[in-house]
């Protein structure tokens, strides 16, 4: 007879979408194995199979509620290429910009003040009646609405350059659909310096919190990896809407940089495992078991070689000065994150002032070709759109790669590094505990709704089996 | 006195069958042009919507329900204050705590629900009898509106059920 046990925490509370924790407990209460699987699956890129390319920017939205800009953008790019257009016109590409930078910033407040800063603020194992932002808001009022205020600042700029909340169309094959009124340009211009100082009080918040816990976020889902990002062409800059991509080591070393992002299934192959219906991306040359890699915030802090505002790459270079190069601590992604909101703001404030912003060359025009691949960062990291359409203009093949999925092998590690660290020789497993376990996996900002193409709610549970595979205890709740 | 600020957020994917429903029932009010009425339509509440509650006097919300016995139901929303708090969902009851908590006024809220039956694909447009259910809610709104803002006092206590 065996002798583990086996836990899963189902849901996990406070991440975007659905799945699922398992951790397996040896007879002396060892953590022996813990994974996160992905529970549902529906297959958005075969739905898409058939649809109009002039359609597809807008229908992808609903692969998600919480990023639809990200991935209107990301297939916008791709579908500029089947159109034939590799260069926007400057009032598009501006215009898209505008909308993508609105569109990390909110996510990323969202994220950080409404997710993750319950458990910053009163510890991972506090009571979980207190770990929700209600208590944040009763203890900080002014951090509560300084995050609901600058969250919808940027679902302004959303609505100013997409046209609307739900279903934008903004971006369409080839540029943008409008530009910017001088009206709207004022109203976003006379908030954005406010943004800006409370951007940078919430920064500081990340970094100290970071700082100031050094020790405990050292040993915390912290473990050596690769990094990938898109970087600017030619200066490596940090770019969140267009560039190259770069992966470099966990030493810093580049694994490939400067690389086309058209040439990505060249160099990235996506695994299959039987537990999860989430897949494992890998880097082609290092195979499957070297080949896994981080994205998101913390992995363009990484890669990045500078940030292109002034505000964000002081903090940037502090960052890196703290680390002392590469950092591979999962929880300093709120650091990064926040580094990104500054950055983001920074960005929207030189666009307002930018009179292409008024400009009426929109649509530019190309020689009609049949494949597209358009990749951009979103807020959690790279993300990649992959169409061929046939000469009815009829999508044929649809591939996505989103920022959850090229995380899953990292997500799976600092799960099991922090269930062995803080729940392995315990005699009896708390909600605290498990708790460390989805404090490891926020810090991710995972959008599980997104990996597996899937639509709408998936909440994350765990789970603890024994030996016999017995389920012995459940945790989690629904969001 | 002034006119009163009545606000309808319809909220669902309709990427994804009958989850459409509230975006669809808030896309045909506003079509009416009820003078008086802010409507919004978006995927899901998420927290920014409580600055927008905050700045009306009632707020009604529309959204798709499995499971419900009538074609559709008005029903007060709990002011009792939810603990937690997501993003891909915000409930009706923890936006309107937030509303209060961040700008010091809940209005009263209420929940429309309409029965659909087709979630689980994903596809677009509602199913026959979701659309009938719609059909209905539409009807029974606009009527519930126009008088919610004819007499200038909104009844808090009662919970009401149409069936």
């Amino acid at each position: 007879m065996s002798e583990t046990r086996l836990i899963e925490i189902s849901p996990v509370t406070r991440v975007e979408g659905h799945g699922k924790v398992t951790i397996h407990l040896d007879a002396n209460n060892q953590v022996d194995e813990a994974r996160l699987h992905i529970v549902e699956f529906r297959g958005f890129e075969r739905f898409i199979r058939g649809r109009l390319l002039w359609e597809v920017p807008v229908i992808v939205q609903r692969l998600c509620g919480i990023c639809p800009v990200s991935h209107h953008l990301a297939a916008a790019k791709a579908m500029d290429q089947i159109v034939g257009v590799d260069v926007l016109p400057p009032t598009a590409e501006k215009m898209r910009r505008l909308m993508h930078y609105g569109q990390v910033m909110q996510s990323h407040v969202l994220h950080f003040f409404h997710l993750s800063a319950p458990d910053l603020l009163f510890g991972f194992g506090a009571p979980a009646e207190r770990r929700n932002i209600f208590e944040v808001i009763r203890e900080n009022p002014e951090l509560g609405l300084r995050a609901v205020l600058m969250r919808k600042f940027g679902q302004e700029i959303i609505e100013a350059t997409a046209g609307k909340k739900i279903h934008g169309t903004g971006a369409i094959p080839g540029g943008i659909n409008r530009n910017l009124d001088i009206a709207t340009r004022d109203r976003l211009l006379g908030q954005v310096d406010q943004m800006l100082d409370w951007a940078q009080d919430a920064l500081a918040i990340a970094r100290n919190y970071v700082q100031d816990h050094s020790a405990m976020v050292a040993d915390f889902g912290t473990f050596p990896s690769t990094h990938m990002a898109l970087v600017r062409e030619g200066d490596g800059a940090l770019d969140l809407y267009h560039g190259r991509m770069r992966a470099l080591n966990c030493a810093g070393a580049p694994i490939f940089d400067m690389l086309d992002y058209c040439d990505y299934h060249k160099v990235l192959v996506e695994d299959v495992r039987s537990w999860s219906y989430m897949k494992f991306p890998f880097i082609k040359e290092l195979g499957p078991e070297n080949g896994w890699y981080r994205v998101g915030p913390l992995a363009r802090m990484n890669t990045a070689s500078f940030i292109d505002t002034p505000l964000a790459n002081a903090a940037h270079g502090a960052l890196r000065a703290f680390s002392g190069g590469m950092n591979h601590s999962t929880l300093a992604n709120h650091w990064a994150r926040m580094i990104e909101v500054v950055h983001c703001v920074e960005k929207i404030r030189e666009l307002l002032h930018d009179p292409d912003l008024q400009g009426t060359d929109l649509v530019a025009k190309g020689e009609r070709r049949f494949e597209g691949i358009g990749v951009i960062e979103a807020p959690r990291g790279n993300l990649i759109h992959h169409y061929k359409v046939d000469e009815h203009d009829q999508v044929t093949f649809c591939n996505l790669i989103v920022s959850t999925t090229h995380n899953n092998e990292g997500m799976n590690r600092a799960v099991k590094d922090v269930a062995v660290k803080h729940l392995s020789g315990q005699p009896k497993i708390t909600e605290g505990m498990l708790n460390h376990v989805e404090v490891a996996i926020r810090a991710y900002d995972p959008c599980l709704s997104c990996a597996t193409h899937a639509l709408g709610q998936m909440p994350l549970q765990v789970e603890i089996y024994d030996a016999d595979a017995r389920l012995i205890d459940r945790a989690g709740q629904c969001l | 006195m002034p006119a009163r600020r009545i606000l309808l957020i319809g909220y669902g994917n309709p990427g994804r069958g009958d989850d459409g429903l509230g975006p669809a029932l808030a896309a045909e009010i506003e079509a009416l042009g009820i003078r008086g009425l802010t409507v919004d339509i978006d995927y899901q509440l998420t927290v920014d919507h409580a600055a927008l509650i905050a700045a009306h006097d009632l707020v009604v919300f529309a959204d798709a329900m499995v499971g419900l016995a009538v074609p559709f139901r008005l029903a007060r929303v709990d002011d009792a204050q939810p603990t937690s708090l997501g993003s891909h969902r915000v409930s009706p009851e923890a936006a309107l705590a937030l509303a209060g908590l961040l700008f010091g006024q809940a209005p009263p809220g209420w929940m429309l629900a309409i029965a659909g039956k087709e979630f689980g694909e994903v596809k677009e447009g509602l199913s026959p009898s979701a659309r009938a259910n719609l059909g209905g809610a539409v009807a029974f709104l606009r009527g519930w509106i126009a008088a919610e803002i004819a007499k200038g006092l909104v009844p808090v206590a009662a919970l009401h059920r149409v069936e």
